[in-house]
């Protein structure tokens, strides 16, 4: 009895441990989050990842060294943890007071949701801010006429890359129309190399295909009355067409066996390029870096051609338009106290693109959005590259951003679902339109 | 899901068996921590997600109720049956390779021979190991071009595993019920070290061989065994996510999008929470109807297992 007893006791004091244990686990949720910082400093949460990851950092740790009594905090995140992180955020409150964001249709979506302060009065007052930036990066910041976030970092369009080494081997030269492409990848899979390399698990890998070839084949109103909510917009001619040329790459094994499954965060579509494998690539300009970085001496040793996707033909498309994303853009979280939001205006105008961070962006393969930094390109080690960055980013009749971007995340995800399909042949092109057509202006 | 099901043991045989139970006066508080746990992260939340369902929320905005517009969303979506026939195939096919593999594993591990007890512990490895590195390393495994079957220049190996529907389902099952089977294993070498050794000894003297005894005593003996094992597979494969996601997400086009990898993207990566309540509501109601008909199957919970020892 007396064992029965104590047994007894001694589960009742680990039933109570464990539900104090619960309860001080379920009061430390209800503190304050890791968004705001105490005593007056400002939070601001950005991504990961090299080399992208130290430059944000540095500016910030230049910042915070001139100013020693308001200290900006950082926290870092991985790119689609980010995303779902940053709403939930947002949506509790605890968001951080800068937000680090890929503009358009996401940044609408937390304007919409009233999160982030309106910049446009602070942009008149500071033109020299404004004016230091390319214009066309402002683009996707505005959102009804009005500036919700600071173009920041580097312009990255989307670059058609080719192995200079396979294009030799085969004695073949670089396509100057989609005629030519189309013409390409018989000859290649004939030589056993693939002539695309692709991470088609990822998705919006594939919508880069998309976005060249409405633009090519219809210019770039055919993508602009999707973004306008125009009803049966995606049913356009051209974008039937597109569509149509696009699985017809497809059925013609234009792109490498296996790319339904291979995703482009461990970069495994670039290795395909610098290992022979693959001969061309439509990717970001951002792929550069890492190429040089992990492709042995394959960028050094001037393997690595590029160019803008070629015009199709009988297109009405202009050739230098170009897609990608015109910057990187930081809004401030209308939440933030005052004291906060002064400090991050004070890093917009003198911690953001400082000389120290347009040549980190440089050194690392990138063009920053600041006007004029061409000058400072033609030094670097890959002066050809990024001067060509600089100029079709300049040049361009029209830089779209990335289409999954531009959009709502409600139609984004849509979109990039029958993409996937598309890319599978599970649905024609005009399913595909047809089921694109519901989730406008969604 | 937390709908495990309780030991089959009913109340009914407790009380009878047991009657000095509770005698110390009442201790009805002591469920008190268990039931505050349960329903702060059980209940709440799913009455949280029942009533999301019946509004519009892109997880940042006011959340406005919208009536069955979610439900009719989601009820309509050409998507959700095919979501639900390949939860069902992901289900069937995991159930049907893991079951017979983990019961001869079992048995064979069972036995109380040194080399038996080594492979043990070599077959418990996959169950140390977490989901999403399992998914990561498979996925390296398997990749066409720089994988396994490319490294080796075998060209059996070397199919487009995860790019072609078929072959990624498949694939899908394998690699889960390589992540599962040794669990089930274990639960089914437990089982059969309870089986009275008289049982094997008399059937040895009536002259009956392996395979009769297996099939006679062993399969008989362990039936409950694969009623729980068979309940832990069905109800978790239901809500069965992080593999498929990190390994497939889905893909390739919708092939191995169940219904938990639909839930996640409609809810976390097209802002609809409405519709993707409404589909964690179907999966909760599919969970707990599959969980009852298995124990349904069951039988009596007094039935004697032991008839004969």
């Amino acid at each position: 009895m007396d064992l029965g007893q104590f047994s007894l006791s001694r589960r009742n004091f680990l039933g109570l441990s464990a539900a104090t244990a619960g309860a001080l686990a379920l009061s430390a949720c209800g503190s304050s989050g890791p968004g705001q910082a105490s005593s007056g400093g400002a939070t601001y949460w950005f991504l990961s990842g090299e080399p992208q990851q130290d430059i944000r950092q540095g500016a910030v740790d230049a910042f915070n060294k001139k100013n020693s009594d308001h200290q900006i905090k950082t926290t870092t995140f991985q790119n689609d943890a980010y995303k779902t992180k940053i709403k939930t955020a947002l949506g509790a409150g605890q968001g951080p007071t800068i937000i680090w964001g890929w503009g358009g249709g996401g940044l609408k979506s937390w304007v919409d949701a009233g999160q982030v302060e309106d910049l446009t009065s602070w942009f008149g007052s500071n033109g020299d801010v404004k004016d230091r930036l390319f214009p066309s990066s402002f683009g996707p910041a505005t959102i009804d006429g009005k500036i919700y976030a600071m173009p920041a970092e580097t312009v990255q369009p989307i670059v058609l890359f080719y192995n200079k080494k396979l294009f030799d081997q085969v004695g073949a030269q670089p396509p100057q129309s989609w005629g030519d492409i189309m013409a390409l990848v018989p000859k290649f899979n004939a030589a056993g190399i693939a002539p695309f390399s692709l991470a088609g698990q990822s998705r919006w890998t594939n919508m880069m295909w998309l976005e060249f070839a409405f633009d090519r084949v219809g210019g770039s109103e055919v993508f602009q009355a999707v973004f306008d909510g125009e009803a049966n917009a995606w049913s356009n001619p051209a974008s039937i067409q597109g569509l149509t040329m696009i699985q017809d790459l497809v059925k013609a094994n234009g792109f490498i066996n296996g790319f339904e499954s291979i995703v482009a965060d461990q970069n495994a579509d670039q290795a395909l390029l610098y290992t022979d494998k693959a001969a061309m690539m439509l990717h970001g300009s951002w792929t550069y870096a890492s190429m040089k970085t992990d492709g042995g001496d394959f960028v050094t040793g001037g393997n690595l051609g590029w160019m803008n996707f070629p015009p199709v033909e009988g297109g009405t498309g202009d050739p230098s338009d170009t897609v990608g994303n015109p910057g990187q853009y930081l809004s401030i979280n209308a939440k933030a106290s005052d004291e906060q939001k002064d400090l991050a205006k004070k890093f917009f105008s003198e911690g953001v693109l400082q000389d120290a961070e347009v040549k980190a962006w440089i050194d690392t393969g990138g063009v920053p959005i600041v006007n004029g930094s061409d000058s400072q390109l033609k030094s670097s080690d890959d002066a050809d590259f990024l001067t060509f960055v600089y100029d079709t980013a300049s040049k361009a009749k029209v830089f779209a951003q990335s289409w999954d971007q531009a959009l709502s995340p409600t139609a984004a995800e849509s979109l990039l679902d029958n993409i996937a399909k598309l890319f599978q042949l599970s649905i024609t092109p005009q399913q595909f339109a047809d089921s694109m057509n519901q989730v406008i202006g969604k | 899901m937390t709908a495990l099901a309780p030991p089959a043991v009913s109340s009914a045989q407790t009380s009878r068996s047991a009657p000095a139970a509770g005698g110390h006066g009442r201790v009805w508080w002591m469920v008190l921590p268990a039931l505050i746990m349960f329903a702060g992260f059980g209940i709440i939340p799913l009455l949280g997600v029942l009533g999301l369902s019946f509004t519009t929320w892109d997880t940042l905005g006011v959340i406005k109720p919208s009536g069955f517009d979610s439900w009719h969303q989601v009820l309509t979506d050409p998507g959700l049956p095919h979501a639900l026939w390949v939860t069902f195939e992901i289900m069937a096919l995991s159930w049907l390779f893991q079951t017979p593999v983990s019961i001869l594993i079992g048995v064979f591990l069972a036995g109380n021979q040194r080399y038996r007890e080594f492979l043990a512990v070599l077959y418990f490895i996959p169950l140390l190991l977490s989901a999403a590195a399992i998914a990561i390393t498979y996925k390296a495994l398997l990749d066409p071009n720089f994988g396994l079957g490319a490294g080796l220049g075998l060209g059996i190996l070397q199919q487009n595993w995860l790019g072609e529907s078929g072959l990624a389902l498949a694939t899908v099952v394998f690699v889960v019920s390589w992540q599962f089977i040794p669990f089930h294993s274990l639960i089914y070498q437990g089982a059969v070290r309870q089986i009275p050794v008289s049982m094997y000894e008399a059937a040895q003297l009536d002259g009956a061989g392996r395979v009769r005894q297996f099939f006679s005593i062993t399969l008989p003996q362990i039936k409950y065994t694969i009623i729980l094992s068979s309940t832990l597979m069905v109800v978790g494969s239901l809500t069965f996510f992080d593999l498929i996601f990190v390994l497939t997400e889905g893909g390739p086009s919708d092939a191995t999008r169940s219904l938990a990898l639909d839930m996640y993207k409609t809810g976390f990566q097209a802002n609809l929470m409405g519709p993707a309540c409404a589909i964690a509501t179907i999966l909760v109601v599919i969970g707990l109807l599959l969980a009852l008909l298995l124990r349904r199957l069951g039988g009596r919970g007094d039935e004697s297992q032991l008839e004969g020892a």
